[in-house]
């Protein structure tokens, strides 16, 4: 799609896939939220948009589908609920005007999935910022949507509310088979959330592809950022209670991680931040550290003050191998006189469980 | 209270009422468009619509009496159409109300619809209203206080016209003759009781209405200023 404006062109060519969480992300100004709009069919940019083998828009066929008739739902950061209208009032105004699609859903199922059971009879304005945003969705789920598109629906929220709503939109990326597209600039929703990353930077498309490969490169703006790092999909191996810690596997290797919620075998994200990360030639003797992984330098990617080293974390075999990240100081690369192809001891200072 | 006070009352009122709902009807498609276009002619039609409430009601009321009279092109129409001239009619009246408070109508539901957040319709678009749905689903209630305002401003405006009334509809009693024209009749005929007693209800009206009006009026909060 494409779009001119004063100052600012789009151009994007993007295929996203028909399930999980697709995040698009990027700096304010870069065109997500533009992109997302003409998506909805909100905003009109010249082009050809298909979801699922229907076509919204084609202007090579004079085709376009108006945002009414088009089974998405759509969730912004103002969250948008109609203030004449009780809570019960917003989830069905979509849902009655639905009627064959919302058959797919139960609302009932969505009320619960939400948590706004108890929020049923009251006036949108005496909703706390969080239930707001947890109805916008559930109106938006009611309607049996194809697709979701959420614009930033957790910036206008603190950082309590945020903790409070994103374990609602992972149980949604669980259960429901629905692909969502969702806007965002904060890398910590991001490495939570997604599955694919798409990258923007001035109305283009800077980089597109599985969230745990894209954070792992080293030649994007990303890994400049402060809080660069890579995401495991790991799974919870055991439990140390007495310590409060949970041991996770990823491809081979262990890490051991604060206490986890979930059981023995349940598939869990962590994240590894870049400035976590440091590197030893020996295998440090008596350390504090309690992940230390041998690893091979792939290479290093210099600024003035700073180094980013990808750094391969060989487990035998080629299925065992995976990437980290670290961020360490120049003067230390010329201390350790570190060169690709070194075989390095990477020790982990922390690890976040998503 | 003498019949002749009572049949201008009841005249009043008939000619108040139903030219407010004329001017909802009218106005209501006219304050949208005010309110949403991005048409670089806004100014001239937002003037145009303003007219009345700078003029003085007998230069309205003289145009009006050209452009309705046997010589004038709505005179020839309307004689055309077998309904005779509207000067000195109620019909006439009412025609000349509607422009003559056209403002007080328009101006309170532009500035209602203005006040309907874009993200609200556009939240309904994306629940499958169509554009005439959202308008009612969403905009028309979001915008209720503007209605009443709009209703109130346009009835009471119309209830206290005079130059225009006098000339366009002159002083026919049960038909023409408003309470306005009443109280001037009064006036002149130095029947100060009369007037008095028509003019202290007037006052005591106006005054209810508006009262009711600020209390009753209080607009709905939008989420963007109750939200965290």
């Amino acid at each position: 799609m494409r779009l001119q404006r004063p100052g600012f062109t789009l151009d994007v060519a993007l295929a996203l896939p028909a399930r999980g969480i697709t995040a698009l992300a990027g700096p304010s100004g870069c065109g997500k939220t533009t992109v997302l709009r003409a998506l909805a069919g909100l905003e009109r940019a010249s082009g050809r948009v298909a979801v699922g083998g229907e076509v919204w828009q084609d202007d090579a066929a004079r085709r376009f589908v108006p945002v009414h008739q088009r089974p998405l739902g759509y969730v912004i950061q103002e969250a948008a609920l109609f203030p004449h209208l009780d809570v019960r009032g917003n989830l069905h105004y979509g849902r009655k005007r639905s009627e064959v699609e919302s058959n797919r859903v139960a609302l009932d199922g969505v009320i619960e999935l939400l948590g706004i059971g108890h929020t049923q009879a009251r006036r949108t304005a005496a909703l706390s910022g969080g239930e707001r945003q947890r109805v916008a969705i559930a109106r938006a789920l009611a309607t049996g949507p194809r697709l979701l598109l959420m614009d930033e629906p957790l910036a206008a929220l603190d950082a309590e509310r945020k903790a409070e709503i994103l374990p609602y939109l992972e149980r949604l990326h669980r259960e429901l088979a629905l692909p969502v597209v969702y806007v965002t600039h904060a890398m910590d929703e991001v490495a939570r959330l997604a599955d694919h990353l798409v990258l923007m930077r001035d109305g283009r498309v800077e980089a597109a592809g599985p969230l745990v490969e894209l954070m792992a490169r080293t030649d994007l703006r990303l890994s400049r950022q402060d809080d660069a790092g890579v995401v495991l999909e790991a799974q919870v191996v055991e439990h140390d209670p007495t310590h409060g810690m949970t041991r996770i596997g990823f491809h081979g290797s262990t890490l051991w991680v604060g206490e986890a919620a979930a059981p023995p075998g349940a598939r869990v994200r962590a994240r590894v931040l870049a400035r976590d990360v440091s590197v030893a030639r020996q295998r440090p003797g008596e350390t504090s550290i309690l992940n230390v992984l041998p690893v091979v330098l792939e290479s290093i990617q210099r600024e003035r003050a700073t180094a980013l080293l990808l750094l391969r974390v060989d487990g035998g075999t080629l299925a065992s191998e995976w990437t980290l990240l670290a961020r360490i100081t120049s003067r230390s690369v010329d201390a350790l006189a570190l060169k690709p192809g070194d075989a390095l001891h990477a020790q982990i200072k922390g690890v976040a469980m998503m | 209270m003498s019949g002749a006070e009572f049949t201008a009352i009841r005249l009043t009122a008939e000619l108040a009422a139903l030219t407010t709902v004329l001017l909802l009807i009218i106005g209501t498609p006219i304050a949208w468009w005010l309110a949403r276009t991005r048409s670089r002619l806004k100014p001239l039609w937002s003037a145009v619509v303003a007219l009345p409430i700078v003029l003085p009601p007998s230069v309205l009321g003289f145009y009006l009496l050209l452009l309705m009279g046997p010589f004038g092109p709505v005179g020839r129409f309307t004689e055309s159409l077998g309904i005779g001239r509207l000067p000195f009619t109620f019909g006439g009246l009412v025609v000349a109300s509607v422009l003559y408070s056209m403002p007080f109508v328009v101006q309170p539901l532009q500035q209602a619809f203005e006040a309907v957040p874009e993200r609200m319709l556009e939240a309904a678009a994306t629940l499958r209203a169509s554009p005439w749905d959202r308008f009612f689903s969403v905009a028309l209630p979001l915008a209720r206080p503007g209605f009443v305002t709009a209703s109130v401003l346009g009835f009471a405006h119309t209830v206290g016209e005079f130059g225009v009334v006098l000339m366009i509809g002159g002083n026919i009693p049960g038909q023409t003759r408003v309470l306005s024209v009443a109280i001037y009749d009064h006036v002149e005929a130095g029947e100060f009781g009369a007037a008095h007693r028509l003019s202290a209800g007037m006052v005591a009206f106006a005054l209810v209405v508006l009262v009711t009006l600020y209390v009753i009026n209080r607009p709905l909060r939008d989420d963007a200023a109750t939200a965290r």
